[in-house]
């Protein structure tokens, strides 16, 4: 193989790299301690800037991953249906400029409609369901869609402080197409009367940015007969307007990937 | 929420992508949160700790153990490397260097949890030096992401490899302008140590020798 050397330059003569932008304040802090087990778990050393170069403007696109249709449908497992209220979970994956971000892994998992998880740490003495695994993943489409079908998750209760009951909610992890832009998040039901005292949820500082973690009911998706929908679209970072943008961010872009 | 929550964007999404960038508006970004205790079930694959076939030319072992802040390994967490082929390419269409073809089974990417005790490893190829905007050279390094219960948020490093330090000029880690920003008396944390077959590298979340962590 043909070493690439360092330095070798762009077409315009130099190595010209797209920029995402961050946003102070988004994320929750990693010394959250209403979450008791943040206490041990955080980096108390100052971070240190990290430019963004090669290695974090491109990122694993994994667009060859064997997904079947059957990993997206998380209500028939071991030949048999999972109890509870069937839902579509669908949505988009975009970046913070509208771009899709297609061919993208999205890896969910989740408890069952009881709020058990089928994982041996779990110790909630709640019910596993035999038709249910809690476990889905998807590759987006080209304008960035997936949707899964699966069991509306229980809340369940938790050691973080009395009483503590996390709302329903299904673990998402994404990458998106480059390494700055890796995220795992939660997405949680409209009206849960549970997020008052949840800590995980209530990390997020800004009212508005914790709103983004809710679905929405989404009747139109429905499936009659069958089969209700919740809307969720996950945002990842976008660029910063740079030279780069202006030579390559032209309206049939999301056709180049 | 919208009463009724309903949605026309699917209807037309070239035509909206559009018209967000001509009135240069921005979509809010979505928040991070903890991928919590059971984050094997939804990270877990068959082959996803092998960034390259585990008999590929060059192919090493990298792993140890993530540590909390009173030095207890995490048995809840995931350590994911990012890297360049042993060439120096990334074979990603943003890497404007252009397309090479990539090594037979690379994929430069790995994931590894950590049930085993706190116990993360990998296998891979070392990278090859890179080169920087600026027009410096970046030493043969790995991009590192962890995830634990416990972390709300994710934790980036990188990995750098210990026969590079002592290396004047372009690749060694005296010209690397990441490690240029890092503290001098905390660069060894980045360093990995070579043992039989590859590498090892610890990651401590806090405390005594504190891992050096990025803001990215």
């Amino acid at each position: 193989m043909t070493p690439v050397s360092p330095g070798r330059p762009g077409r315009s003569g130099r190595l010209q790299l797209p920029s995402y932008q961050a946003v102070a304040g988004l994320h929750p802090p990693l010394d959250h301690p209403g979450y008791e087990s943040t206490a041990l778990r955080h980096p108390r050393e100052q971070l240190v800037l990290l430019p963004q170069n090669l290695t974090e403007i491109t990122g694993p696109l994994l667009g060859d991953t064997r997904v079947t249709a059957g990993d997206a449908d998380l209500t028939w497992a071991n030949e048999g249906w999972a109890q509870g209220q069937r839902i579509v979970v669908h949505g988009r994956v975009l970046d913070s400029d509208g771009r899709p971000v297609p061919e993208t892994l999205v890896e969910v998992w989740q408890a069952n409609a009881a709020g058990k998880y089928r994982h041996e740490v779990d110790t909630f003495p709640g019910p596993l369901d035999p038709h249910f695994t809690g476990i889905g993943r998807a590759l987006t489409d080209s304008l960035g869609r997936y949707s899964f079908t699966t069991i509306k998750p229980g809340a369940y209760p938790w050691v973080n402080h009395f009483n503590a009951w996390r709302p329903a909610h299904i673990h998402f992890s994404v990458f998106g197409r480059a390494f700055t832009q890796r995220l795992i998040t939660q997405m949680y039901f409209p009206g849960d009367p549970l997020f008052f005292q949840d800590p995980i949820f209530n990390s997020v500082p800004d009212e508005a940015a914790r709103k983004r973690l809710i679905a929405r009911f989404d009747y139109e998706q429905t499936v009659p007969d069958w089969a209700l929908a919740f809307r969720w679209d996950i945002v990842l970072r976008g660029h910063h307007a740079t030279s780069f943008e202006a030579a390559h961010d032209h309206p049939d872009h999301d056709e180049d990937l | 929420m919208a009463p009724g929550g309903t949605t026309r964007d699917d209807a037309a999404p070239v035509l909206s992508v559009t018209r967000t960038r001509a009135q240069g508006h921005r979509l809010p970004l979505t928040p991070a949160q903890t991928a919590g205790p059971y984050l094997r079930l939804g990270m877990s694959r068959p082959g996803m700790a092998e960034a390259v076939p585990p008999h590929a030319p060059g192919a090493v072992r990298i792993g140890g153990v993530l540590y909390d802040g009173v030095g207890a390994p995490i048995p809840d967490g995931v350590v994911e490397i990012w890297q360049a082929d042993a060439s120096g390419a990334f074979h990603h269409p943003d890497d404007p260097r252009g397309p090479v073809p990539a090594p037979e089974g690379f994929t430069g990417f790995a994931r590894s949890l950590t049930e085993d005790g706190g116990h993360w490893s990998v296998v891979t190829v070392k990278p090859a030096a890179l080169p920087a905007p600026d027009g410096s050279t970046e030493a043969p390094h790995l991009d590192v992401s962890v995830f634990a219960r416990g972390m709300l948020g994710r934790v980036v490093t990188r990995i750098y490899f210990p026969e590079d330090a002592g290396t004047d000029g372009p690749g060694g880690h005296r010209c690397d302008p990441v490690l240029a920003h890092v503290p001098a008396g905390r660069r060894h944390t980045l360093l990995a140590t070579a043992v039989e077959g590859g590498y090892r590298f610890d990651v401590r979340l806090q405390g005594e020798g504190e891992t050096v962590f990025f803001d990215v």
